[in-house]
């Protein structure tokens, strides 16, 4: 340790050099953030470029505001960690857009303002999208849109097995249809449990679909909905390499057009559209019937918490300006996702019919931190899709893979 | 260069010096500020690069950090509590063990292909120079193309080498998908990263062998496997063993192909040190900095340890 220390003094004292040898002027003109008119934005949209429909209608809303705005785009998953470091700095952007189970994440942070102390009106907003940012009562962000997963299904290919959509009720009832689509030569279903938050997404469906609850991950119920899984996978019905796809991936295994189901999300919509079939979409089944509570997806737009509080006032413009009705109504037709407003869905199912399974879905969908989870959702989440993985990779029993995970989850 | 003309006056009669000796002490301070003036930059950077960073981790992991007190940069000190924590975590044995072999299996392998592709093209055969050169490639592609291109190839469903395997008559394999397989995929594409940077390296190292040695070898009647054994093997004994320790330094920290090609998964199969890091501070929606720059620091301890080795070894080979 000592010639650390050397070395640091001897830093110390090279810094200081210019100072104590021939004592120059102090050359620092205090470049003082002449920033008045230009405001910070944040969100998750990299695919979404400046010329794109979400750029300029950020862009726009700066200009209404009377600032200019920037924009930067991270990763989904890279937003919340340059949150918690630039807030660190005290350097947070003025607004910023998050993948909502972030937003306990920033709240316990202490960097997110009250939507109530930003006089923000949240009233028309649906109670289950916005509780994904609620906490203790308070909410934090205002949904910029929902969206959550169904099953898409391919016609054709269920046409030839002799599987009628409209009979899939039930988890018994799914299972034989994927076995009729085996044995007519074709594949089953997609999904994705890779080992990041997006499995866990994707696997809340059946958890919740069995009856789970997320803090007793290793009940009978939980249980069931990893054993169904693990089931399609070892008999074939579904791809080993669920274990590895994202969202995306999976989609692209569905789009080849082999596979009679797959479990993705509203954004998927517009590259539907283009997949080259005919696809129908129906909710995720429970367990016993009826349809499964699917988790929420989507983002919420923040107010990060700033020194300079006299600049709240232009963020809440830009905020009301992107949340307004008007401004959902394209936002959320850009994005496919569906409005957290029932007065915008209504508009959306007006222009585009096939949205209504997922208004519906969305209206049965529940936040993964709400119902007092908040940031204890995360210590879950990861002993889950973990869990997860062991099970249907076959290094553990779905029974033994989630009494791991409780432990550990319980451990926080 | 103005600053170095200054030392000039030291020259001056021993007269005028002790006439003004507080003049010569301030000259005498000036130029010792004048070294370190030059010094300085390198002195800075190690600082800036390596010093701070090194001491932010120790600091993360001595401190209990949870997000409010990361931003709010209050975190109590809780000495070894996160170190007790990660060793107690069910998932350190696996991932250190995973670390090691894939470690010292990839080091061994890379080592020994590289020397027999260096012994191989170190005889200047017809387009040797050009074959040579592209064995460098997986050392010029970037990491995330290779990443992506191993992880496609081995694809448990549509992989070129399930598809291969389909031709030979055997059963797919589901190389990232099972347990038993995840590491050694991740440690098969390591291998093929790992093999140019030892081919350049030991090619090097053979072409400062001397050829009479050979002719004088071949001349008492050795054959090829003797002149490797007796000349070849122990002159390069010095290239090969920085060979090895920068290689192990290197192949200690991997985090981006293992990453890339499995997440550590399934389940926590081919989770190593570097990557059970990465997951403990960023992998989640809630971090946990402590727990993870802990496994940083463990990880820094042992590629600390074999250099400490190497320095030992080299010091005892040199006396």
């Amino acid at each position: 340790m000592i010639p650390t220390r050397r070395t640091l003094m001897a830093v110390a004292t090279a810094a200081l050099l210019p100072l104590t040898a021939c004592g120059g002027g102090s050359g620092s003109s205090g470049s003082s953030s002449s920033a008045g008119g230009t405001y910070t934005f944040w969100d998750p949209y990299p695919q979404f470029d400046a010329s794109s429909d979400w750029g300029r209608r950020v862009t726009a809303c700066g200009t209404a505001a009377g600032v200019k705005l920037k924009r930067t785009a991270y990763d989904t998953t890279d937003l919340g960690n340059k949150a918690l470091l630039a807030a660190q700095q005290g350097n947070a952007p003025d607004v910023m857009l998050v993948d909502n189970p972030v937003v306990s994440t920033l709240v316990e942070a202490g960097i997110l303002n009250k939507t109530s102390d930003l006089r923000l009106d949240t009233s028309s907003i649906q109670k289950n999208i916005i509780g994904a940012g609620t906490i203790d009562g308070a909410s934090y962000g205002v949904p910029i849109g929902a969206n959550t997963l169904a099953l898409y299904y391919n016609k054709k290919v269920l046409t030839a097995a002799g599987v009628d959509p409209g009979s899939v009720r039930d988890w018994a009832s799914l299972t034989a249809a994927l076995k009729k689509v085996k044995a007519a030569g074709k594949k089953g279903i997609t999904f994705s449990a890779i080992n990041t938050e997006e499995g866990s997404f994707q696997f809340l469906p059946w958890f919740w679909g069995a009856g789970g609850d997320l803090t007793e991950l290793d009940s009978a119920k939980g249980v069931a909905a990893l054993s169904l899984w693990k089931q399609w996978v070892d008999a074939g019905y579904a791809p080993k390499d669920v274990l590895q796809n994202t969202q995306t991936t999976s989609w692209q295994e569905f789009a080849t057009g082999d596979y009679a189901f797959s479990e993705n999300g509203t954004w998927q919509l517009g590259n539907a559209d283009q997949a080259g079939f005919s696809y129908g979409v129906i909710n995720i089944p429970a367990q016993n019937g009826g349809s499964a509570p699917v988790p929420t997806g989507g983002e919420f737009v923040t107010v990060p918490v700033q020194q300079d509080t006299s600049r709240y006032a232009v963020s809440k413009k830009i905020v009301s300006c992107l949340t307004s009705d008007s401004s959902l109504l394209a936002t959320d037709t850009t994005l496919m996702y569906v409005a957290p407003t029932s007065a915008v869905q209504s508009e959306q199912v007006e222009k585009n019919a096939e949205l209504k399974p997922w208004v519906a879905a969305v209206a049965a969908a529940r936040g993964r931190t709400s119902g007092g989870l908040g940031t204890k959702y995360p210590t879950i989440s990861q002993p889950m899709w973990t869990a997860v993985q062991a099970a249907l990779s076959g290094s553990k029993s779905p029974q033994d893979a989630l009494a791991t995970a409780q432990s550990s989850a319980r451990k926080g | 260069m103005t600053v170095a003309r200054v030392d000039r006056p030291r020259r001056a009669p021993a007269a005028a010096v002790r006439a003004s000796d507080t003049g010569a002490r301030c000259l005498r301070r000036r130029r010792r500020l004048t070294a370190l003036a030059f010094v300085a930059p390198l002195l800075v950077y190690l600082a800036a690069f390596y010093l701070y960073p090194l001491y932010r981790n120790l600091d993360l992991s001595l401190r209990d950090y949870t997000v409010r007190s990361f931003v709010a940069g209050d975190a109590p000190f809780s000495g070894w509590d996160n170190f007790r924590t990660v060793l107690g975590d069910p998932t350190f044995g696996p991932a250190m063990r995973h670390t090691m072999v894939f470690t010292f299996v990839s080091i061994a392998f890379q080592y020994a292909i590289g020397l027999a592709l260096a012994v191989f093209f170190n005889r200047h055969f017809r387009l040797s120079t050009v074959l040579r050169a592209l064995f460098l490639i997986p050392w010029l592609l970037p990491l995330i193309v290779s990443a992506s291109t191993w992880s496609w190839m081995f694809n448990s469903e549509s992989g070129v080498v399930n598809y291969l395997l389909h031709f030979l008559g055997v059963a797919p394999v589901g190389w990232l998908t099972s347990p038993t397989w995840a590491l050694a995929s991740v440690i098969i594409a390591n291998i093929w990263i790992g093999i140019p940077f030892n081919l350049v390296i030991l090619h090097s190292g053979l072409q400062n062998i001397p050829g009479e040695l050979y002719e004088a070898a071949a001349l008492d009647g050795a054959g090829a496997w003797q002149q490797f054994r007796r000349i070849t093997f122990p002159l390069l004994r010095p290239v090969s063993a920085i060979t090895l320790l920068l290689g192990l330094v290197y192949t200690l920290k991997v985090f981006d192909l293992i990453w890339i090609m499995t997440k550590g998964g399934p389940g926590d199969a081919s989770s190593t040190l570097a990557t059970w890091s990465y997951q403990l501070g960023f992998g989640t929606l809630l971090p946990r900095f402590g727990p993870g720059a802990a496994v940083g620091d463990i990880l820094i301890l042992i590629a600390l340890a074999f250099g400490l080795l190497y320095i030992r070894v080299q010091r005892r080979q040199e006396s």
